[in-house]
């Protein structure tokens, strides 16, 4: 149970200022463009919420929300019982646990450009090894056909991020002390209920950073599907963040842009504080008073 | 409930370098309440850990009412623990909690809830069975954890690992005495790990004395606190514990420095030469009157019922408890008083004899 | 001895080794196995010249090159960059989770004013896409003279990996019952004390997988870091974008870039691995 403690804020202090400072200034200049017109860093004009209207009817902006919608929702469904399921299974103790832990990190830490370019290739029904195979199996050619592009950035995420989620389990896992198993072992449960009464409640908190960290990134998802599919085939992989970069850079509208970034950044907000709302319905605790 | 036998049991973590646990053998009736008292590193957790079978020894056997366990795994050992914070399955509530074990077993739904029942109504948490135990109190949780271990009829022992560790000051003494009185109605056999001795000495039939991975000794709380037979045990157990004092014998007389003490009382006669006279602060009393061994008040420390005289000397410092009417102040002098049956003579760690204190001049 | 100390040494240690099912292990490496073919497909690229990359398909080069290898070893530029990029990925993670941790324990431990707000407030920084940063981050360091700092880039970072930080380490320090600080406090720990002593053990595992995904999420972050600096401090992923030039990508030493960025990722999962896999100190008594 918690304590009611308003010197706590002490202790929160240097996390606020760094994270004001790093975020809160640039924020505001983004607020700043989205309000405007600018033509060119000389000619700008207020334009209100002009962008804001013209962005929530714009068809192509919505489709893009939504793909970026589906995919994140996806992945989740694959990375979180995949990589509860490889942690799971994972050495525990002894130079087989570094090395497995080694295994895992390695996609983890490749540059996300690397990662595109090699798996760019490697898909290649001509140049690659995996798409050689796919191809022998049924037509894969995700330059052409939209849901093997599709399914191609999924698994490219699912490849490069459920390491991601292993790892914050296997952790979760180690942390939990010996006596829960022992306890468990006394009691006669089965490995099953193990997992449902020991481990799941246990890993809940760890899930929920899991489950949050990969929604968002998973919808802000960029450098892979640019590299690989630049967005297509057609507009099958054109993610949210893709189509901001086209209008930011691409077109340079900077005030069309910052209002788009500005929803963007809301619309995951929203998101994310739904499910954060709903994971986290039973832990409302009690506060005890004191000092 | 069974007979717990252990034949030469022993145990190293380092193939056989060091012991953690020198082998014992001992045995322990069935239904008694068994309390391992001892430091950190003396190896009563390593003992412990034999019993429940969460480790194995490297030498020696373990017997459950005959039956060799050695080899045994925990689970199979069907053994209850209790651990140093309260292991709960947090998304049950208490009486799903206590159910549990028997689920697993496949026991009858009503079977169950009887057994549930009458448990919970043993140690008292009857009226919390439906409220999920993190709302509990941490010694309520404890309660819980051990209904856990009890609902199981087979259970040859209950063992106890430091279980207060996490407990509230205040219900300590309620905890304490809820497990006596599961105790006193159940019989279980209980081994009870602890390093404070009032725990150890409040809640034990018998206590073993642990030290450095050897049993040094074992007996009731009154053995160990009237009739020490180790140095180790004398200032182990008490608080403050046993104050030792430099001493010499000769011929039978037993002297501090120059001041005749007494006479020697042994079944064999102690050999001349150095001995360390041990007198517990109960025992010890100070006079201001007459000769003896001198010693000069350092400190008195007021304690609510009884006051603790600390007093230097040449051959040794000691500490003296006394009724809150005594006199003495820091600064004085005094001379030491020691009890004519409680006065100890250690040669080498190990209990020699007892002083037959001179009535005269003291 | 206190008690605060027995909780350490007795309930937080394994002290028996659990047989698992054997055939576990096994699909455990049969799955890294499979999972590392990418990166077994990199590794070939590396040494696999840009030309063939891109004419046929094979398992093993007929050719090999280590010119991409030559390359970033002996040029110099490739050799800072990565220096740079270690550095500031290296303090960024110490920065990070020195900040995150004192934090971490009071969203934890304790309500107050605005916390729950606070807290979700945090991770709202890692949902802004990172081109909404780089202008107004490039006025801002020039302004303050942090520009083509490694240390510039280290506070950078530290806007989405503090909050990352805070959220971790806050879900692991409640896994441990409060109970824990209450005997510690009896036992006449100070706070700080009681912290470094008693606490941060027992989390090991939470501040081990939080410095390492400190430390990856800065590795590989390019678009903040490119921006930010120029030539002092340029960073390994502004380097590799010297492998793309008019007359097209040379893959050989994007690939060669990439394996060779693996490797302080490496040494980062090998440095914390222990502390990930709970190897504090057993204790016996």
């Amino acid at each position: 149970m918690k304590t009611r403690n308003n010197r706590a804020w002490f202790l929160v202090l240097p996390v606020i200022l760094v994270v004001a400072f790093t975020a809160l200034l640039p924020l505001m200049t983004v607020a700043n463009y989205a309000i405007q017109d600018v033509f060119n860093p000389q000619s700008r004009i207020f334009v209100g919420m002009k962008w804001f209207y013209q962005i929530t009817n714009d068809q192509l902006i919505i489709s893009a929300f939504r793909r970026s919608f589906q995919f994140s929702i996806q992945a989740l469904l694959i990375q979180i019982p995949l990589g509860i399921a490889i942690a799971r299974i994972m050495p525990k103790s002894g130079w087989k646990a570094s090395a497995a832990l080694v295994a895992v990190a390695v996609p983890l830490i490749i540059p996300w450009n690397v990662i595109g370019s090699t798996w760019l290739i490697f898909s290649r029904s001509d140049i690659g090894l995996g798409g050689f195979l796919l191809n022998k199996l049924f037509n894969f050619d995700f330059t052409s056909d939209p849901k093997d592009g599709w399914g191609l950035i999924l698994t490219v995420d699912v490849w490069h991020w459920t390491p991601l989620v292993v790892l914050l389990v296997y952790a979760g896992l180690r942390s939990i002390p010996e006596a829960y198993y022992q306890a468990a072992a006394i009691d006669g449960a089965s490995s099953f209920a193990i997992f449902k009464y020991v481990e799941l409640p246990k890993l809940r908190r760890v899930l929920l950073i899991a489950v949050l960290l990969r929604f968002m990134d998973s919808f802000m998802i960029y450098t892979e599907p640019f590299v690989i599919t630049g967005g297509g085939p057609g507009d099958a992989t054109t993610f949210a963040s893709i189509l901001l970069t086209n209008i930011a850079v691409g077109q340079f509208d900077v005030g069309r842009a910052g209002a788009y970034s500005l929803i963007f950044f809301i619309v995951i907000q929203i998101m994310s504080f739904l499910f954060y709302t709903v994971l986290t319905l039973q832990d409302r605790e009690e506060v005890t008073k004191t000092k | 409930m069974a007979e717990i036998r252990l034949e030469n049991v022993g145990h190293s973590y380092d193939g056989g370098t060091t012991f953690a646990l020198n082998p014992i053998t001992l045995t322990w009736e069935d239904g008694n309440a068994i309390a391992l008292l001892g430091p950190s590193g003396c190896g009563k957790t390593t003992l412990l850990n034999i019993i429940s079978g969460l480790l194995t020894p490297s030498v020696g056997r373990v017997f459950f009412d005959g039956v060799d366990v050695t080899d045994l795994d925990t689970a199979k050992r069907n053994v209850a623990q209790v651990f140093q914070f309260p292991v709960l399955y947090d998304t049950m509530t208490v009486r799903e909690n206590l159910s549990f074990p028997l689920k697993n077993r496949n026991v009858a739904k009503d079977v169950i809830a009887a057994r549930v029942d009458e448990i919970a109504e043993l140690l008292g948490i009857n009226k919390y069975l439906d409220i999920r135990p993190q709302k509990l109190r941490s010694d309520l949780q404890q309660l819980v954890s051990l209904g856990r271990g009890l609902v199981r009829r087979d259970v040859p022992a209950i063992l106890f690992d430091e279980p207060l560790t996490v407990i509230d000051q205040n219900f300590k003494w309620t905890l304490r005495g809820r497990l006596k009185e599961m105790h006193n109605s159940t019989r279980y056999t209980l081994v009870y790990v602890t390093h404070d001795q009032t725990e150890a000495l409040t809640f034990a039939d018998d206590v073993v004395v642990l030290n450095q991975g050897n049993i040094v000794q074992t007996g009731t709380a009154s053995d160990l606190f009237l009739a020490p037979q180790d140095e180790f045990v004398g200032f182990f157990i008490g608080s403050p514990g046993m104050n030792f004092i430099n001493a010499s014998v000769s011929d039978g007389s037993v002297s501090i420095g120059s001041t005749l003490i007494g006479t020697a009382v042994a079944e064999h006669p102690i050999p001349n030469g150095e001995v360390r006279l041990g007198i517990r602060p109960e025992f010890l009393t100070l006079s201001s009157a007459g000769t003896g061994t001198d010693v000069k008040i350092n400190r008195v420390e007021h304690r609510g019922g009884y006051k603790l005289i600390h007093a230097d000397g040449p051959h040794g410092n000691v500490v003296a408890k006394l009724p809150n009417d005594s006199a003495f102040v820091a600064g004085e002098k005094a001379q030491l008083v020691f009890h004519p049956e409680r006065t100890y003579l250690f040669r080498d760690s190990k209990l020699a004899g007892r002083v037959s204190t001179k009535g005269a001049g003291q | 001895m206190k008690k605060s100390e027995t909780l350490i040494k007795g309930a937080f240690s394994p002290q028996k080794k659990k047989a698992s099912l054997p055939w576990t292990g096994l699909v455990f490496w049969l799955v890294i196995a499979l999972w590392m073919v990418p990166v077994a497909w990199l590794i070939l690229m590396s040494v696999r010249p840009s030309v063939d990359i891109l004419s046929g398909f094979e398992i093993f080069p007929h050719r090999f090159t280590f010119d991409g290898y030559r390359d970033f070893i002996l040029k110099e530029m490739w050799y800072k960059a990565y220096l740079n990029s270690l550095t500031y990925s290296t303090l960024n993670t110490i920065f990070s989770v020195t900040l995150a941790l004192p934090a971490a324990y009071a969203f934890s431990r304790f309500s107050f004013a605005g916390d729950k707000h606070l807290f979700f407030w945090l991770l709202t920084n890692r949902m802004a896409p990172a081109a909404v940063f780089l202008l107004p981050f490039y006025n801002m360091y020039n302004a303050v003279g942090l520009f083509d700092k490694t240390l510039g880039v280290a506070i950078a970072h530290m806007l989405f990996n503090v909050p990352l930080a805070v959220w971790i380490l806050e879900g692991f320090i409640s896994g441990i019952p409060r109970q824990v600080d209450e005997t510690a406090a009896i036992d006449g720990y100070s706070l700080p004390k009681f912290f470094v002593k008693i606490f941060l053990p027992m989390i090991r595992s939470g501040i081990g997988v939080t410095a390492f995904f400190c430390f990856m999420f800065s590795w590989v972050e390019l678009l903040i870091a490119r921006t930010i600096t120029s030539t002092d401090a340029k960073p390994i992923s502004a380097a590799m974008t010297r492998t793309v030039s008019s007359s097209g990508t040379d893959w050989t030493l994007l690939s060669t870039a990439g394996v060779m960025t693996i490797i302080p990722g490496v040494l980062a999962i090998w440095f914390v691995r222990k502390y990930i896999a709970k190897g504090f100190a057993l204790g016996r008594v």
